[in-house]
């Protein structure tokens, strides 16, 4: 009964905050929640944070509503001689033993989700990612050794309308289609461009120091460390332009070094891989290990 | 010779005793906590709006300049709270001057020692205040790496001097507390006053026992760690340089079987002074004493095998990180049995509401909040979309910032009578909690919003979507602001102002513990004859 009206309460917050939400892939003003998931792994995460919130809501007031009762019930004006109670082995056992099959539960649900997203499945095509201070260096390793570097579109793009529109021909010549800068901070020059519904893996690796791979909105995100390559994966299944932000302290501009992606559908990939491969295709000899 | 009582500089300079001392501890944290204070003030100015506008105009450096800024003062605000504040407020601090008061011991074990112990302190925190002022970042002043200090950014990613600063002063602390740590362990195991078993001996007494425990096992890996930074930088090792055939990840390994333990170094004295605080104004003894007592044991034991927990997303195998999980979720468990007894020790009891028992109430109820967070955080597959973000920062402020800290606002309102023989005046401190009380809570609550909006940490600037909460979260800052200046200013009052009339036991019949006993303050050489414990039953 409390857990249908706690959940109750807090469907219509999340969906409250859902309906304010114009686009996916981005944060939202005001947002209380995460953000859209874009895929099946974000919406796990979403559904398995949904039941946490849930879970831990449900304790806290457990907890606060105790304690209120308590304070006010023997609070010195109300009991004047305090009892002599200071064991109760039952009590103890109780309060011992239920969070343990709580936690249990929370394990039930917790490790197969790990599992899903820690096996990579059969994918179609891999890319490497390569954190540099403080850009991010794309690949294609499957398509020609397709190289680019994708770099924050400065500030004053957002005040100066013909700086703006330079950003915005330029991205549109490289996506091949009409594209429009969507926020400070978060736009890049270059985007990573991944077909819809395609099972991509994910190659991260870093040139100097420590930085981090992530896309809220598809529920992935992974270390960029020196020497290592990390690995996982991602498929998107709607169009669209997705946004993250460098998740590991870098240095000075560790803010400024955004994740933009764009998901086309396989046709408009398909046309955009042999673009890409005269304009950024590499001969195999670089690497982005080691420093 | 037991009455001698040194005068004048002397006795502050050269004080083997170990209240003096402790009183020491709680005027170098206190500053400490202001320089730290003040940090995060800045930081939460620059981020009240989007942009760079604070910090370029406080510091008059451009913009540039101030994105490394502000990495090198959220750096010294996690550095200077941990290591020169909560630290040497709770154990330097407070277990100095109560631990043996508590268990009925002339002294510390190895006065001495614990002199230099915190004679240690202050240049340490000189050497990281000045590591702020040479070159860092190439060109720029101070270390911006985060107290994490992570390879390789601390090491070629930082080429000035300024990370050298840090890591001596790190080390000058680090050997401070193991020489604190060897002194409560033998404090606490071989002087109980005469029939004071372990099982007889007060709360705070254990939670200092176990976190030296814990700091003597910690603090040596820390001081491994950053020597090996320190080669790296200087003599041409390679133990976190790939191109050496090194491993960054070894470095947060090494950082992390370090970093887990010091949380609950920072937690488990709020712990005890909170569960004494409770006793006392409920009137009631401990509920499951030996409960709590375990409980502290058996986080400090699991608190040391759960570190990997802070690096979810750096790569670590499924079963790892399986492991990893299972076991975080397991401190949930003692954690519960401390809020349930605490619960339990107030049911039945006859409670007041005096300031220190209205600190260890947010104390219990904020904890839980923290708590419950770190529950979602423990598993890897929701992390993957909160770490790094401001839902971390929120998590552990409301565990140290409204947890440690609020337990030493509660043991300083709770003992400041028994320490100075002046009482604050009762309505000023209720007044201070609750501006307090109010504030942290908008700082950190909406951050909560922040980071599930994935909004990363360590950020000078922000996309403008998270305004709003940002800006709700700076203007709680300028609240719990008000709060510190009525802080000081019923302190500066007590102790310059109040008249010396505290009793012995200010408390009343729920304060049992022995510092209760004796004058307040307490006299220079206390329990010159050690008191019987055999007879007594409580703790």
């Amino acid at each position: 009964m409390g857990k249908a009206i706690a959940a109750g309460g807090l469907v219509s917050l999340v969906s409250g905050v859902a309906l304010a939400q114009d686009r996916v892939g981005m944060p939202q003003a005001k947002g209380l929640w995460l953000q859209e998931p874009a895929n099946e792994q974000a919406q796990r995460i979403v559904d398995f944070n949904f039941d946490l919130l849930v879970l831990i809501t449900i304790i806290t007031i457990f907890v606060f509503v105790l304690m209120g009762y308590t304070l006010v019930r023997y609070s010195s004006k109300f009991n004047k001689t305090p009892s002599k109670v200071s064991h109760n082995t039952l009590l103890e056992f109780v309060w011992t033993v239920i969070p343990i099959f709580i936690l249990i539960g929370i394990g039930v649900v917790s490790i197969p989700l790990m599992y899903y997203q820690e096996t990579i499945p059969e994918t179609e095509f891999a890319i490497r990612a390569t954190g540099n201070q403080w850009n991010w260096t794309y690949s294609y390793p499957d398509h020609d050794e397709i190289e680019f570097t994708s770099v924050m579109v400065p500030d004053s793009a957002f005040v100066n309308a013909s700086e703006r529109s330079r950003y915005e021909s330029d991205l549109a010549s490289f996506l091949g289609r009409p594209a429009k800068l969507n926020a400070r901070l978060l736009d890049t020059d270059n985007r990573l461009v991944v077909p819809v519904d395609t099972k991509i893996k994910l190659l991260i690796t870093a040139s100097d120091v420590l930085h981090s791979w992530t896309v809220p909105a598809f529920g992935v995100k992974m270390d960029a460390v020196p020497g290592r390559v990390n690995e996982t994966w991602f498929e998107v299944s709607q169009t669209g332009t997705y946004y993250g932000q460098c998740s590991e302290l870098c240095g000075k501009d560790h803010a400024f070094m955004p994740i933009a992606v764009e998901v086309v559908s396989k046709q408009e990939f398909a046309r955009w891989i042999e673009r890409a491969k005269q304009d950024y295709a590499q001969t195999p000899s670089r690497t982005a290990l080691g420093r | 010779m037991a009455g001698a009582t040194p005068t004048g500089w002397k006795r502050w300079v050269y004080s083997t005793n170990h209240k003096d001392i402790g009183i020491m501890y709680i005027w170098f944290a206190f500053f400490a906590g202001l320089i730290g204070f003040g940090m995060s003030g800045i930081i939460r100015m620059e981020l009240a709006e989007p942009g760079i506008q604070f910090i370029p105009s406080v510091f008059g450096i451009t913009e540039d300049q101030a994105r490394h800024m502000f990495n090198v003062l959220t750096t010294g605000h996690g550095l200077i709270m941990v290591f020169f504040m909560v630290m040497p407020a709770l154990i330097g601090g407070f277990g100095n001057y109560f631990v043996p008061l508590m268990i009925g011991a002339p002294d510390m074990a190895f006065p001495r020692m614990n002199n230099i112990s915190f004679w240690l302190m202050p240049p340490s925190f000189i050497l990281l205040l000045l590591s702020t002022f040479v070159e860092g970042q190439a060109g720029q002043p101070g270390f911006g790496g985060g107290w994490t200090a992570y390879a390789p950014l601390s090491t070629y990613g930082h080429t000035g001097p300024a990370m050298d600063f840090a890591i001596f002063s790190l080390h000058l602390a680090g050997a401070s507390s193991i020489m604190g740590a060897i002194n409560y362990i033998t404090t606490i195991w071989n002087m109980r006053a005469p029939g004071m078993t372990l099982h007889k001996m007060p709360l705070f007494s254990w939670s200092v026992l176990i976190t030296a425990v814990l700091l003597l096992l910690a603090l040596p890996v820390l001081a491994g760690a950053i020597t090996m930074l320190l080669t790296d930088r200087n003599f041409g090792t390679t133990f976190f340089d790939p191109a050496g055939g090194g491993d960054p990840i070894l470095f947060q390994h090494l950082f992390w079987f370090f970093g887990h333990p010091e949380v609950y170094i920072m937690i488990l004295p709020a712990f005890g002074i909170v569960s004494h605080i409770v006793s006392t104004f409920s009137k009631k003894s401990i509920f499951g004493y030996l409960g709590m007592a375990y409980a502290m044991a058996a986080i400090g034991f699991i608190g040391f095998i759960v570190w990997a927990h802070h690096m979810y997303t750096v790569g670590l195998s499924l079963n790892t990180k399986v492991y990893f999980v299972a076991a975080t979720m397991v401190i949930a468990v003692p954690t519960g049995v401390k809020i349930f007894s605490w619960v339990a020790t107030m049911w039945g009891g006859s409670i007041t509401f005096k300031t220190p028992m209205l600190y260890a109430i947010a104390f219990i109820l904020l904890f839980t909040v923290g708590g419950v967070t770190g529950v979602v955080l423990s598993n890897a597959g929701a992390d993957v979309a909160l770490h790094d973000t401001y839902y971390v920062v929120a998590h552990f402020h409301y565990v140290l910032s409204l947890g440690a800290v609020f337990a030493i606002f509660a043991g300083l309102y709770y003992w400041i009578g028994k320490m100075s023989g002046r009482q604050y005046p009762e309505w000023a401190g209720q007044l201070q909690f609750w501006v307090t009380f109010i504030g942290v809570n908008t700082i950190f609550f909406p951050q909560h919003f922040l980071g599930l909006q994935g909004m990363p940490r360590r950020y000078v600037d922000y996309p403008d979507a998270f305004t709003y909460w940002n800006q709700i979260s700076s203007y709680g800052y300028l609240i719990t602001l008000v709060g510190v200046i009525m802080f000081i200013l019923v302190f500066a009052y007590t102790l310059f102002f109040a008249k010396k009339t505290v009793p012995d036991n200010q408390w009343g019949e729920g304060a049992t513990t022995l510092e209760w006993t004796l004058s307040s303050p307490p006299p220079f050489h206390q329990f010159n004859e050690l008191p019987d414990m055999s007879k007594s039953t409580g703790h």
